[in-house]
């Protein structure tokens, strides 16, 4: 890092003399090779997820129908590695014979859903939450402080397996969305409950310290209505915050969705998420290991680009600079 | 000091009976019918309603509160006449399903969790804090690109992946464990090896996970102390590497690691769900994740959940009031 600094200082003169933070930022993310080469892992991920129909309609598959005689008389795939050919390059599942390629494919898809609507939604509470409480203060403050303490002293994964059932069928009576859909509201609006408080702190404590700051005090003087503070002098400060909060907090989603659905408490077959085709898999760890080594293996990678994109954002909007 | 304690304490005791409450209204006001659970498809309504009263359930949800608090500090008695019998203080209520008193279930799913957590914890937080500072001394350099290799695969690598691999491709698949003995409890008491030998997978993979966490935490609290005015103070006085590290960096770097410590211990305590089922450990997390998809055993499940809450705010307490002595900067108001 010593040798980036010097780089950095050289250049800083002309390069980065009237640039916006913004610039500023993206040319010091372009420049963190990790950074962007997960990015382009990451967005192949997406890409693939986003495409799946496309995809597989063009491979000539599908993740409905089974492929029989890709099975031998045990049910198990022919061929090495869980049945890999060019017809299946993922292999095919055991017991049924899908496809997995496709299988993951689609599942990814309800994954990243729930993955993207979970922190959107809980970044935008704890965005709204955070901010009024932050920088209006008073009664209100005091009791959603309070309220959040609850919340985060509440044993949330027990409350989510506890309460996922019937609440699912509560849905579903309602009728606001059947089955797989059903339980994808139930799990989001879990995550997003159980999710804000930890946010809301955080931007919490940056609104409060930026209202005593000149600035504010400036437009405060200058006689702008709160609403106009906290849009136009407040959120333009704290979107990086939030940035970087995203994208540490989706890969996390993704993992705790693939946990829940590994549980059986979160979407259910014939659905495929990387939770429900890892827990089928464990059945048939001896005969078929590629079956749960390939989404295990597609799994990590994506968190972990995930994070890395994350790590290289914080580290591309962090004005303190190299670490 | 005593001020605090007393506010803080009686703090605590106002949010765990909140937390009681609110699992009882919540379950409440559920759709979920434990009574209609208890016996199959075919059970004429005369069986429901006669069980919903065994159960305890054909009150008042306030009725039931207090009954179950009561039960708490006093014991509780089931059923009337000859089949009348006794859950004795403190108890969480009786599972029909079971037919046991649900403190019983409690005492024996504890020492299994408790284990878990124990060793875990030690594990992680020795792994986590060397391999953070060994990160940090050497910033920049091959110890610290390898630590955050490691950081990296444990925070990317979900708990129940790296269970499943260690557990199927390392257990199994070189002998270490017999597949019949996987989670048989063993007191450490009476055979520490086979104490150690049941828990040391579930220990590195739980450990695996947080340790990435402290080392990451631990690094970057040495790094940013080592920059205080203090510390360069005592280099310029003489003070060898080692004693500046020892007696001034890690002394405040590693202070607010026993907020996270104590937290995260405190979590584990209410049961380990994902590890202890892989590793088919009986402890309360398995206990709890049973009664919920095999029958929706409703004492269970209040009993566990309140369990975890309790393990929660007590360590949050004692967090704090630990945290009062170690930092000489927190003044208690």
């Amino acid at each position: 890092m010593a040798d980036n600094a010097v780089l950095e200082v050289e250049d800083s003169a002309q390069d980065f003399a009237q640039r916006t933070p913004k610039q500023i930022a993206w040319k010091r993310f372009r420049r963190n090779k990790v950074g962007v080469a997960s990015a382009w892992v990451a967005i192949f991920f997406i890409m693939a997820a986003v495409l799946a129909p496309i995809i597989v309609r063009l491979l000539g598959l599908s993740n409905t129908l089974t492929y029989p005689e890709t099975l031998n008389e045990y049910a198990m795939p022919i061929g090495k590695f869980g049945g890999i050919s060019l017809d299946h390059p993922l292999g095919v599942e055991p017991g049924t014979g899908r496809d997995v390629l496709s299988l993951l494919l689609y599942g990814s898809r309800i994954s990243y859903t729930v993955a993207v609507i979970t922190s959107v939604s809980t970044i935008g509470l704890g965005m709204l939450i955070g901010v009024s409480t932050g920088y209006f203060r008073g009664r209100v403050d005091a009791i959603v402080g309070r309220f959040s303490d609850f919340l985060l002293s509440f044993p949330g994964t027990f409350m989510i397996i506890a309460l996922s059932l019937p609440l699912v069928q509560r849905v579903e009576a309602m009728g606001i969305a059947k089955d797989n859909a059903a339980r994808i509201v139930v799990l989001v609006t879990f995550f997003v409950f159980f999710g804000w408080p930890g946010f809301a702190r955080l931007i919490r404590s940056q609104a409060m310290s930026m209202r005593e700051r000149d600035f504010v005090m400036a437009a405060q003087a200058m006689g702008a209505s709160s609403w106009r503070i906290i849009t136009k002098e407040l959120l333009p400060n704290l979107w990086p915050t939030a940035i970087v909060f995203l994208s540490l907090s989706l890969p996390g989603f993704l993992s705790a969705e693939a946990v829940f659905s590994f549980l059986g408490v979160g979407v259910q077959a014939p659905a495929s998420t990387f939770g429900l085709v890892l827990s089928d898999a464990i059945g048939y760890w001896r005969d078929d290991p590629a079956y749960l080594l390939i989404p295990s293996t597609m799994l990590v990678t994506i968190v972990l680009s995930l994070n890395l994109l994350g790590d290289a954002i914080r580290d591309a909007l962090d004005p303190k600079g190299s670490r | 000091m005593l001020k605090y304690l007393v506010r803080r304490i009686s703090a605590t005791l106002v949010v765990l009976t909140l937390i009681s409450m609110s699992v009882f209204l919540i379950f409440d006001v559920l759709p979920m019918d434990p009574a209609r659970l208890t016996c199959g498809k075919a059970c004429s309504p005369a069986v429901v309603e006669a069980n919903r009263h065994r159960l305890g359930l054909d009150v008042p949800v306030q009725v039931q509160y207090g009954r179950w608090v009561k039960g708490l500090f006093v014991g509780r008695t089931y059923g009337e006449g000859q089949a009348e019998f006794t859950c004795p203080a403190p108890a969480f209520g009786y599972s029909f399903n079971r037919h046991e008193c649900v403190t019983d279930l409690l005492k024996r799913a504890f020492p299994v969790t408790l284990s878990l957590a124990i060793g875990a914890f030690f594990l992680w937080l020795f792994v986590g804090v060397s391999l953070g500072i060994v990160a940090a001394r050497f910033k920049n350099r091959w110890p610290d690109r390898a630590s955050n290799v490691f950081v990296l695969v444990g925070t990317s690598l979900p708990t129940f992946i790296s269970g499943i691999l260690i557990l199927l491709f390392v257990a199994l698949k070189f002998g270490f464990v017999n597949p019949i003995d996987l989670g048989k409890w063993v007191s450490p008491f009476e055979n520490p090896l086979g104490w150690i030998n049941t828990f040391i997978f579930p220990w590195i993979t739980l450990a695996l996970a947080y340790a990435a966490t402290y080392t990451r935490f631990t690094r970057s609290n040495v790094i940013e102390t080592s920059s205080e005015d203090y510390i360069r103070t005592a280099r310029a006085k003489g003070l060898s590497e080692k004693v500046i590290l020892r007696k001034h960096t890690l002394r405040a770097a590693l202070a607010p690691i026993v907020t996270l410590a104590g937290l995260d211990f405190a979590g584990l305590l209410g049961g380990a769900i994902i590890t202890e089922g892989i590793f088919n450990l009986p402890g309360l997390g398995r206990l709890s994740i049973r009664a919920v998809l095999n029958d929706y055993d409703l004492p269970i499940i209040v009993a566990t959940t309140m369990l975890a809450a309790t393990f929660l705010v007590v360590m949050n307490l004692l967090v704090d009031i630990l945290y009062a002595y170690i930092d000489p900067r927190v003044r208690v108001a």
